[in-house]
Order: C-alpha cells, then structure tokens, then sequence
C-alpha cells in the first residue's frame, strides 16, 4: 500500500525537477541564439559547461522515479506521473544537448562575420522557446488544450525552417567557395526544429498524464 | 469470452444489513476474476453466493438471481451439493482434514460415489499434479496432510477442490496466510488452471489481482463501482473512486 504522504512529497519534488529542467533548457537555448547573434564566444563555452546541471537533474529524477516504483509500486496515474516525468526528462536532457550544439557553432564560426543577418533563426528559436514554455505548462497544468495547440505551432516552426534551407541553399549556388558558414547554420535551423519536436513530446507525455491516451503531436 | 455466471440485480440482507445492492455482472469462464475493495465491501460475502456458502448464515435473505450455466443456482431444485461439486471453494487458511494426503483428495469423489481404488489413484495423481504437487508428495501420500508446510498444504486444498472436477474455483484471499514463494507458487498454479477452470478470487492484495487476473471488479460499500479488464482498471479506472482506493487514497 502507498504511504500517500511521503508519496506526494516526492512526485512534488518530481513536478519541481522538472519545471528547473524547462527553465534552464529555455535559458540555453536563448544564450546559445544570442551568443550566435553576437559571437561571444565565452558565454557560448559557459553555455556548454552548465549542461551538467541538466543532466544532474535528469538522473535524480530517474533515481527519484525508480525508487518510487520499488517501493511504492504505483498504479494508475501515479504511474503514468512517473513515467511522464522519465520521458519528459530525457526531451529535456535532449533539448539541453541540441542547445549546446548551437552554442558549439558560435565556436566553429569564431568570430568570422555572418554571411547575412540572422533573421529567421531567431524567430524560430524564439517559437521554439515558446513551445517549451507551453509543453511544460501543459504538463504542470495537464492542460491538454494547450498541448494540442502546440502541434500548430510545429508546423510553423516547420515552416520557416524550410524557408532557412531555401535561403541558404540559394546562398550556397550563389557562393560556391562560402558554403561552410551556411551548412553551419542550416544545421541551426534543423537543432531548433528538433527542440520543438521534442516540445511536441512533452506535450504528447502531458495527454497522457491527463488521459492515458498517446496522441499524435508532431506529424 | 463467454460468461459463465450471470448475476442480476442481486441484493443480499443479514437481518437488517444490506451487504450487496443491486449487483449485476457476468463473469466470463476459463479466466480469472479479482474482486478488490476496502473490508466489509461485499467482496466475499459475494463471492460466498456462488457457491451458497451464505446459506449456512442464519437471516440472510437474497434477491434477483444468480445463474451458472444458465440455471438459477437459488431455484428450489437446484442441490447445494452438486451445486458446490460444480463450484469448488479455497480458503484463506488451509483447511485440510486430518487425514492422510491421499484421502484428503480421494474424500470428494468417494462421497460421490467412486469406490475403484484405480479410478481413485488415477483421480488423487491428476489432482496434485495439476495442483503442483504432486512431485513433491508422491513418495508420501499416506502422511498427514498436517505436516506440509503452509504454501503445499494450500495446494493440497487446491488439488481437494480439483478432484471433484468443478467448472469454477472460488478463492477466498486464498494465499493471504501464505509467504511470498508460497504465494508465488499458487498464483503461478492459478494462472495455469484457467484454461481448464473459471476462477474467481477475492484479494486484499492489489498487486496479486494487477498480476494474475483478466479481469477486476472493485466494490465499494455493497456495490460495483467498477468492473473491467485488469489491465485497464489499474492503468486507466474510469471512476475516481476506483483510482483512490489502487493509489491508496482509502481502504
């Protein structure tokens, strides 16, 4: 039989691990555009050195969660709780490592002017920033609405990522020798647009929280 | 699956006390049903309708029908003794007779008349192994049955209640006395019996009836709360009542 109490406080303690994991993925992820945007390479690398902490946070969940399954063997959506936070731990872990890819190009580019000003970089990344946000409201609120607006907001981000690849693709046939810089910040482009994918999961993870049904956000 | 019991609106009183109210369902034959819920719930005083083991409680009084097999089991021509030939019960304590091994299985279908000391051996052989214990007590089958352990003497009232050949076994919290490898060894045994038998069994252990069962019923305060596939009721319960007592909110 669960110990309700004890029980609770730790699946609080889950809710709050998580909800530091979203803040510090949206801080990475807005440090790593801005470091691009200003080629300041030393916040890129202290943007690289925190991801630590994500994964500190990543593994005291999975301790805190598979405790809880041996000891308290929960059913229902005390389970479902748990294993929401497993997997909205892993998107997070991912989305933390994808920002750090970001903050690794401001390094390769070091220092070189932009080939163009970043325009719709940073609006996706902004959208994406956003869609974070959103996922982990979803999933605190179990706010299933605002989970299924996200699959909207995907196709946006969907949306100006083609028009990233267009753009540079165009640069690239029109600069042969330059096309380094480009490639670097096509795969920008697709970093972010694998952060909102896994917004999109998050979001997955809090309709089933709410409901126990899987839906499809990211199609 | 087809049902194998039907029960309809089905209300039972001692004197006063309206222990079942209006419970309905069917419960399906060759699987394994769990009745959960806090004590004094209606679990086991339900399940002792089936075999009418509530007749032997003085001022019960009951309403609607139960059916097995399509016969209304509280119809006058229906006799309590083939009726429990049909349905075989295990308690929550094993209850062997002081006997030898042997003639705790041979009892049943000596009462029912088979005097061959073959067809009796072939009966008490079948019955252990197909109760897991046979290999365990083939060299001993004229000891007591009191000096098995608790867990081989559980079984022994399994393979008691086999040898009359029932269609439904009734397990009354049948391993809550038992410790774990005991406990194991019976719901490994249980789930090789439903394919031959309907089972149903009442538990205080969520997690036995989460393992073993196809499907739950949980009962509160008399009535059904809720009844589905096992899988479902522990995963996703459609009544919040029902996900308050798995999560351990109450009972």
């Amino acid at each position: 039989m669960i110990r309700r109490k004890e029980f609770d406080q730790n699946l609080e303690e889950l809710r709050n691990l998580l909800r530091a994991m979203g803040d510090h993925v949206q801080e990475a992820l807005k440090g790593a555009i801005d470091t691009l945007q200003t080629s300041n390479i030393a916040k890129a690398e202290a943007i690289i050195k925190r991801d630590i902490d994500l994964n500190q946070m990543e593994e005291q969940i999975m301790e805190i969660g598979s405790r809880l399954i041996v000891t308290q063997q929960p059913v229902a959506k005390d389970l479902r709780r748990i294993i929401v936070a497993f997997k909205i731990s892993s998107d997070l872990e991912r989305m933390g490592d994808l920002s750090i890819d970001i903050a690794k190009v401001t390094l390769r580019i070091e220092g070189q002017e932009l080939i163009k000003p970043l325009v719709d970089i940073p609006r996706m990344a902004e959208l994406a920033g956003i869609m974070v946000e959103e996922s982990l409201q979803s999933y605190l609120d179990e706010n299933t609405d605002l989970a299924y607006k996200m699959a909207q907001d995907d196709d946006e981000i969907d949306h100006l990522y083609s028009q990233i690849i267009r753009d540079l693709y165009a640069f690239m046939t029109a600069n042969p020798d330059n096309v380094q810089q480009a490639m670097l910040l096509t795969l920008v482009g697709r970093y972010i647009e694998r952060i909102a994918d896994h917004a999109t999961n998050i979001g997955e993870s809090a309709v089933y929280l709410a409901t126990g049904q899987r839906p499809d956000l990211n199609n | 699956m087809e049902a194998i019991i039907n029960i309809d609106k089905l209300n039972l009183y001692y004197e006063s006390y309206h222990a079942l109210k209006d419970v309905s369902m069917d419960i399906p034959e060759k699987a394994i049903t769990a009745f959960i819920g806090p004590s004094g719930c209606g679990k086991s005083t339900l399940l002792r309708t089936l075999n009418r083991m509530n007749d032997m409680i003085a001022g019960t009084r009951i309403e609607g029908a139960v059916k097995i097999g399509g016969t209304d089991i509280y119809s006058d021509d229906v006799h309590v003794e083939a009726l429990r030939k049909r349905v075989g019960m295990v308690f929550q304590q094993p209850n062997p007779f002081p006997k030898s091994i042997y003639d705790n299985i041979a009892y049943g279908p000596r009462l029912h008349g088979i005097r061959s000391k073959s067809e009796l051996d072939e009966i008490v052989e079948q019955s252990l192994r197909q109760a897991v214990l046979w290999d365990e007590v083939k060299n001993f089958l004229k000891r007591s049955a009191l000096s098995l352990s608790g867990g081989q003497q559980q079984r022994l009232c399994i393979a008691r209640a086999l040898a009359v050949q029932p269609d439904i076994l009734l397990m009354d919290e049948a391993t809550s006395a038992l410790d774990p490898i005991s406990t194991l060894k019976i719901e490994e045994l249980v789930q090789e019996l439903k394919d031959r038998y309907t089972i149903v069994m009442v538990t205080h252990n969520m997690h036995q009836a989460a393992r073993i069962s196809g499907r739950t019923v949980f009962f509160l305060n008399g009535e059904v709360v809720e009844a589905d596939e096992t899988q479902k009721l522990f995963s996703t319960p459609q009544d919040s009542r029902t996900e308050d007592y798995i999560s351990g909110r109450f009972g």
